[in-house]
Order: C-alpha cells, then sequence, then structure tokens
C-alpha cells in the first residue's frame, strides 16, 4: 500500500463525506416512483388488515387446528433476520474485524426496522386486538409470550441506542455540512439529535465508552430474544416443538438469515448510491465466508436433529418426519434443506463464483430457504394431528398473502426512508479506520514499524483481528 | 370493551325476550329425566354424607377459592359460588372444596350407533350450552384397536391438573379452578392462541368469525360456566359443567348419553355417578383398569377412561364411522359464520 501523507487523509475524508452524504441532499426521480410503488403497496396491506379487523381472522385460513400461521412465520423470520446487525456488528467490533467499519452502520439499521416490523406481526394475529393493553394489566410472567415482550422490548431499546450512539457523531457531520443545503426541518433535526457534539477528546472518550458497553450488553440480549422466540414453540407439547436444541437452532438460523439481509440490502445501497468505493467485493466476500460458515452450522444442526429422531421415528415423530422427508411438507423442506443451507455454502466455498453476484444469490437463496424453514416449523408443528383426525390443511389466504406484502414493502419502506436522513455509512469511522491504516503505511514505509507484517490491507484478512495502532 | 358488531343493543335483548324461544323437544324430555338423574344422585350422596358425618370440614374452601374466580363467576344464578346450592340450607352445605371428575366407560360407548343418532353425548352439550357450530365441546372420535376394529372415545376438556394451556396463557383468561375445572374468560382473553398450540388434545376452539348461536344467547348474561354470549376472536372449550354439578345435576353431555357411558363425580366424596347407578370413585378406578389420555404427558387429566370398544352395549368393533353432529337452531345470531375447524379447504 501506498504511504500516504495527511493531505491525502483530508482529501480521501472530503470525498467520503461528499459520497455518503450526498442521498441526504439530493433525490432522484427513480427514488419517488421506488416509495410511491412501496406505499402502494404497504397501503395494499393496511386494507387488508382492515378487512380482517371488520370480519375477524375467519378471512384467513387459520382455523382451529393450524391456529397459527403466516403471521407467525413472519414474526419468527423478522426477528430472526434483525439479529444481522447487533449480533453481527457487536460480534465484529468485539472481535476488532476492522473490515466490518463500513458495514455495521446498515447492519444496525436493518436490525431496528426488522424488529419493528416483526414485532407487528403477533399483534396482527391477535383475535382481539383491542383488548391489547391486558397483556399490561394482567401480564403473567409464566407465559412465554410475556417473555418474548420482555426481550423484544429490551432488544429494541437496546438496539436503538446502539444504532445512535455510533451515529451522533455523523449527525453533527450533517448538521455542520448541510445545514444550508437540507429543509429546515431536517436541520432541526441534526442539530436536536447530535447532542451538541463537536468532538472534544471528553466527548469521544465517553462515546468509546458507551459503545464499548452497549455491544457487550447486546449480544446476550439478542441471543435471549430468539431463545424466548423458540420457546414460544419449545414450551409446548407438541412432538415436533419439543426439541430442547430448539433455543440454539433458532439464534443461528436467525444470525444466518441475518447475514444474508446484509448482503442483500448492502449491495441494493451500494449501487444506488455508488459506495463502491468503501464496500468492496472483500466485504461482499467476508460476509460470504460468514454465511458459508453458518450454514455449516445449520447443516449440523439440521443432522443432529433429523438424524436422531428419524433413526428412532418414535411416536408421533415418525409421521412428522414423514411429512417433512416425503410428504406434503416435502417441497418446502427440501427447498429449505438444498436451497437453502447446502446450495449457498457451495456457492461460496467454490471459488470461481464465490463474487459478489455469487455472494448475493446465495444470500437470496438463504432468506427464502430460512423463510420455509419458519413456515415449516409453525404450520407442520401444528399440522400434527393431536387426536385420531385427519391431518388439516392450511394454506394462507389473500389476506395473509397481502399483510405479508405489507410488512415486506414496509420493511424496505422504512429503509428508503432513512437512507433520506441518515448516513448510512458510518464517517467518522470509516475515515478514523482509514488513517488509521495510512498511518501505519506511513511508519512503516518510514521504518518505525519494521520488523512488523502490515503489507496487507486488512480487509483482505477476514477475522483478522486489527492491530493496536499509535495516534501520530 | 366489546365493539359494536359483537355486544346486543337493550332493545335486541327486549325484542328477544318478548319471543320466548321454544324448546326443542328432545330437551324438554331430557329435563325430565333430568330431574330424575339429580334426585337420585342427592339422595345417595346425603346418604353417604350422614354415614360420613363430615359436614364438621366446613369452611376449608373459602380461603383456597382465589379472587380470581370470584370475580369473573358473576354468580351464576342457580349455584352462587362456594356454595352447594342443590342441598342448601339442610346443615349439609358445607363449602367443602369439590373436585369434580369425570370417568367414561368406553365398555358401554357405541358412538350411538345403535340409536342411528349422531352422538348424543356431544349433541346434548351442544343444545345445552348453545355451542356454537362447528365446534364438539366433546367430541367422539374414532380410535384403532389392536385386533383390526375401533372404538370410540368421547373426548372432553381434560380438565388437566396440571394444564399446559393455563401456563402458557399471557393475560390469565384461561385458570384452573380450585374445584378442577380450567375455565376461560372471554372478556379477558386477547385471542393469541397460545393455549390452542400447548393443548395437546384438541379441545380448544376459537371464534374465527361471529359465531353461529341461536338468538336465546342474547338474552345470557355472560359468565365463564356459561360461555354465551360469544364474541369473535377468542378462545371457548368444555366447562366441566361444575355449575350444573353444584346445583346436583349431571353434565348434559352424562344426561344425553342413552347408555350412561359417563359418570361423574367428587373424586373428594369419592362418589361418582351416571345418572342410573352411584359407584365408589376410587375401587370404580382401581378395579376398572382406568387410564387418562397421552398420560405420559403428565397433564393430569380429570377425566378417566375404562377401556372397551362398546362391547357392554352390544357393539361390533369392526363396524365403523358414526354420523354427523347437528347443530339444532335453525335461527341464528345475525351476522353469524361458520367454519370448518380443519382449515377452509376441508
Ligand atoms: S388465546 Fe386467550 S385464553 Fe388462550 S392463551 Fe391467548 S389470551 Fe389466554
Ligand atoms: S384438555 Fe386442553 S384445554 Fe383442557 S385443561 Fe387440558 S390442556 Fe387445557
Amino acid at each position: 500500500m501506498e504511504p500516504v501523507g495527511p493531505v491525502a487523509v483530508a482529501e480521501y475524508r472530503e470525498r467520503l463525506e461528499k459520497r455518503v452524504l450526498a442521498p441526504l441532499t439530493s433525490t432522484g426521480k427513480g427514488y419517488y416512483l421506488l416509495v410511491a410503488a412501496l406505499l402502494a403497496v404497504v397501503g395494499w396491506g393496511a386494507y387488508a388488515y382492515f378487512t380482517q379487523l371488520r370480519e375477524g381472522l375467519i378471512v384467513t385460513a387459520m382455523r382451529d387446528r393450524i391456529s397459527w400461521g403466516l403471521y407467525i412465520t413472519l414474526f419468527v423470520f423478522f426477528i430472526g433476520i434483525s439479529h444481522a446487525g447487533t449480533l453481527i456488528s457487536a460480534i465484529l467490533r468485539v472481535s476488532k474485524a476492522g473490515w466490518r467499519v463500513p458495514v455495521t452502520r446498515m447492519a444496525e439499521f436493518i436490525t431496528v426496522v426488522a424488529l419493528s416490523v416483526g414485532a407487528l406481526m403477533p399483534l396482527i394475529d391477535m383475535g382481539r386486538p383491542d383488548r391489547l393493553q391486558n397483556l399490561i394489566l394482567f401480564g403473567r410472567w409464566q407465559s412465554p409470550l410475556i417473555w418474548d415482550i420482555l426481550a423484544i422490548t429490551t432488544y429494541l431499546t437496546g438496539s436503538i441506542l446502539y444504532l445512535y450512539l455510533p451515529l451522533i457523531p455523523d449527525l453533527a457531520l450533517a448538521r455542520d455540512r448541510l445545514s444550508d443545503v437540507v429543509a429546515p426541518w431536517k436541520r432541526g433535526f441534526y442539530r436536536i439529535l447530535s447532542v451538541g457534539w463537536i468532538g472534544t477528546d471528553n466527548q469521544k472518550r465517553y462515546l468509546v465508552i458507551a459503545m464499548t458497553l452497549m455491544m457487550l450488553v447486546i449480544i446476550p440480549v439478542a441471543v435471549s430474544v430468539h431463545t424466548v422466540v423458540s420457546w414460544i414453540f419449545g414450551m409446548t407439547l407438541r412432538e415436533p416443538w419439543n426439541n430442547p436444541m430448539f433455543g440454539a437452532f433458532f439464534v443461528a438460523g436467525a444470525i444466518y438469515s441475518g447475514i444474508a439481509t446484509i448482503v442483500i440490502v448492502m449491495a441494493l445501497l451500494r449501487k444506488v448510491y455508488h459506495l463502491e468505493e468503501y464496500i468492496t467485493p472483500q466485504h461482499f466476500i467476508n460476509l460470504g465466508y460468514m454465511l458459508a460458515g453458518f450454514a455449516l452450522i445449520m447443516i449440523y444442526f439440521n443432522l443432529l436433529e433429523f438424524v436422531t429422531t428419524g433413526y428412532k421415528l418414535a411416536g408421533e415423530g415418525e409421521m412428522h418426519f414423514r411429512e417433512l422427508f416425503t410428504g406434503s411438507l416435502a417441497p418446502v423442506f427440501w427447498f429449505y434443506t438444498l436451497g437453502g443451507m447446502v446450495l449457498p455454502a457451495l456457492i461460496i466455498v467454490v471459488p470461481w463464483t464465490r463474487s459478489i453476484l455469487g455472494v448475493v444469490v446465495a444470500s437470496v437463496f438463504v432468506d427464502i430457504g430460512m423463510w420455509m424453514e419458519r413456515y415449516f416449523i409453525v404450520v407442520g408443528g401444528l399440522r400434527l394431528p393431536t387426536m385420531p383426525y385427519e391431518p388439516a390443511t392450511y394454506f394462507p389466504s389473500w389476506v395473509e398473502w397481502s399483510i405479508m406484502a405489507g410488512a415486506f414493502a414496509g420493511f424496505c419502506l422504512i429503509i428508503a426512508v432513512v437512507v433520506k436522513v441518515l448516513p448510512i455509512i458510518s464517517v467518522w469511522e470509516v475515515a478514523e479506520h482509514y488513517e488509521d491504516e495510512k498511518v501505519i503505511a506511513r511508519k512503516d514505509a518510514e521504518g518505525v514499524l519494521a520488523g512488523r507484517l502490515v503489507a496487507q490491507h486488512p480487509s483482505s484478512r477476514p477475522f483478522e483481528r486489527s492491530r493496536e495502532v499509535e495516534r501520530p | 370493551m366489546c365493539s359494536k358488531t359483537e355486544c346486543f343493543t337493550l332493545k335486541e335483548k327486549q325484542r328477544f325476550q318478548l319471543r320466548n324461544p321454544p324448546m326443542p323437544d328432545e330437551l324438554k324430555k331430557r329435563g325430565v329425566q333430568q330431574e330424575e338423574n339429580t334426585r337420585r344422585w342427592r339422595d345417595s350422596r346425603r346418604r353417604l354424607l350422614k354415614i360420613m358425618g363430615v359436614a364438621g370440614a366446613a369452611a376449608l374452601a373459602a380461603p383456597l377459592a382465589p379472587g380470581l374466580l370470584t370475580r369473573v363467576a358473576g354468580a351464576p344464578p342457580e349455584a352462587p359460588q362456594g356454595q352447594d346450592a342443590g342441598s342448601g340450607g339442610e346443615g349439609e352445605s358445607t363449602q367443602r372444596l369439590r373436585r369434580w371428575a369425570m370417568v367414561i366407560d368406553l365398555r358401554r360407548c357405541d358412538g350411538c350407533q345403535s340409536t342411528g343418532k349422531p352422538p348424543q353425548c356431544t349433541q346434548g352439550c351442544i343444545e345445552g350450552h348453545l355451542v356454537p357450530e362447528p365446534m364438539q365441546w366433546i367430541q367422539v372420535f374414532e380410535y384403532e384397536v389392536p385386533g383390526g376394529g375401533t372404538q370410540f372415545v368421547p373426548v372432553p376438556c381434560q380438565q388437566c391438573q396440571s394444564p399446559p394451556c393455563v401456563n402458557v396463557c399471557p393475560v390469565g383468561a384461561t385458570w384452573s379452578t380450585p374445584e378442577g375445572p380450567v375455565l376461560i374468560d372471554q372478556q379477558r382473553c386477547i385471542g393469541c392462541r397460545s393455549c390452542m398450540a400447548a393443548c395437546p388434545y384438541d379441545r380448544r376452539f376459537f371464534t374465527w368469525g361471529k359465531p353461529p348461536a341461536p338468538p336465546e344467547t342474547l338474552l345470557a348474561d355472560y359468565r365463564p360456566e356459561r360461555e354465551y354470549p360469544l364474541p369473535r376472536g377468542v378462545t371457548v372449550k368444555c366447562t366441566f359443567c361444575a355449575d350444573m354439578a353444584r346445583a346436583g345435576r349431571l353434565p348434559y353431555c352424562a344426561q344425553g348419553c342413552p347408555q350412561h357411558a359417563i359418570y361423574y363425580g367428587d373424586l373428594e366424596e369419592d362418589l361418582a355417578t351416571n345418572g342410573e347407578e352411584v359407584v365408589e370413585l376410587s375401587s370404580f378406578l382401581s378395579q376398572n383398569q382406568a387410564y387418562r389420555l397421552k398420560a405420559e404427558l403428565n397433564t393430569k387429566p380429570r377425566v378417566y377412561y375404562l377401556p372397551g370398544h362398546g362391547e357392554a352395549v352390544g357393539r361390533d368393533a369392526y363396524t365403523k364411522g358414526r354420523m354427523d353432529t347437528r347443530w339444532p337452531w335453525v335461527e341464528r345470531v345475525k351476522g353469524a359464520k361458520t367454519w370448518s375447524r380443519s382449515g377452509p379447504s376441508q
């Protein structure tokens, strides 16, 4: 790497700020079209929900025997992808992986948005949404649903904080740089939210302390969230759900689909806002490696589950097993197994498909596969008859599909709106990271760090701890 | 709290009050039978109580009854909470804690095939509790038995003493009463359906739409032991007819059974009756190899079964099928909808 002087660093910073702040000031025609389209879909979903409110849950395809369906599937799925951000960025922060820097902000966005959308789903699923207050008036600690509410609200609060803290310097930047070009409400927004940040050493020190605390807190919270989500199912006496491994399974699946979602969102934003300089192919490949790693973990978990139950075929387990492998759920199950785990892992492991496109394609498969897994866990678990009756059938009604479309559109819509208000790449962290790199390179060139191996850009070495660096 | 479509205005109620709905003939006949059963059961119980001299064991139950029950029970007309209305004022009305239990003698259950009617326990329950279609709070399932035949097994809510449905409810809308029955407060239920996923006996029902019911439900004052009028979007199930029992009557299903296969009684007093004979519960259970459904799940049901396949009433185990349950009322509350329990396409 070229050793560069302070002038070059300043130039880099300038360019970076321009690039990242550009979406906040200028908006193209395509953007409005996109927002309009998303709004239309969300509106359609809202209409479907209105129909459901008017007619009752009879407009869905759920009935007594399969009493949870698409909504609970989506709940688990969205809460799953919310593990994208916090867990990934926190883990990467803890392990000091330098290449994470431009990715973390997006990951944290996804967390907050997915959590908000996911938490709506059980409300939509409720038979009596007008009695929501009963959860507070009569809430019982013994119910897994209450654990969920507690865990999810904690996680949501935590991730909003965790998103917000590293945002402060960037908001201050937007306040300083954009005061002439943006609307007055935005100016006020930046001024208030940047809480008087001027970048003094003291401020920086406290920010770093707060961020470190949050990232240490958020990891156990994130793990607990998907564990208790799994316990909604795991605490019942249904044979397919009666599985002590469920918590670990859900958490691994959550991170897995979370990484895939980051990759997809990252690829889209990178294309649209020309962030190629900061989000490099290496980022995709590193995330791809993580994805492949989790694919292997998932395959292993599935092996554990299905080899042990399939070998014994005890009790009702037999019927469930046959249902999944050859019965009515077989298409979903095999798509999940082959398309959702084996194929993505192969795409990433084989060198000549390991490109941006490859990783993105793998991620799309992972997300679809994980959605299907959630579906067959929920529906398959309930479909297994508990008494001698013909297994019930379930295929979501138009209302459920519309609400699902609305939920996905809402997810995209919030992201689309947020990228217009908040910088999607952490400017100060990227700049600082760049400076550190350059300083090392320069000192190395001057022989200060002679004898240490620093020739490579750290982002080309995944999972490597970045070195402690002296400030100039 | 309930929306406009589901509550009934005073005017509507008055309109129906004027009408005085006719009682189905079957129900009237059963009423006579019921009085007779009640009298017999009461007599036998009285005798036993005198012998045992348990009148002194009073006031035990009062501190045990939780506020929840007294709050929601809303003083049922014929059976005030905690009082034995059936024998009130005779000194034996002890406030002792009943532990209701049911024994279903499968040797005598032929799925009502000999009568050429749908299962009369289900029918009686529907008529007595005004159960909305398509719910069968007590449902007759056909199980395969070794040897190729089948047996009929009437399954009400098992009134688990370690009820998984109660455990998971986030708002305490379903709870175990001290007497054993598990009840649901349909005015508190938020319709999350956790309990339906948790029940291993498929015994909880949901009002997916406005439940079909006869107009006379509009007159009723709601209480959890009489689950009408029912709002939309809540769970419903068998209540074990504890209010009937306190008033000295058999549950509707036991009354309806033409073969007297259903015994109902009190574990505390160790007595049960099917309306025909009175048995000592403990020895009746132990001498007839009683079992409980899915005992391995440790839900501790209050419903016991005596193994059999209708042989005592001459049923051939190899004849399959039974007639479908019918809902008696022709006139329904306006806007009511039926659905299928197993999904729209079935
Ligand atoms: S559906 Fe009603 S009774 Fe059942 S768990 Fe939910 S709130 Fe409780
Ligand atoms: S049978 Fe089902 S509904 Fe009845 S108490 Fe047991 S778990 Fe609850």
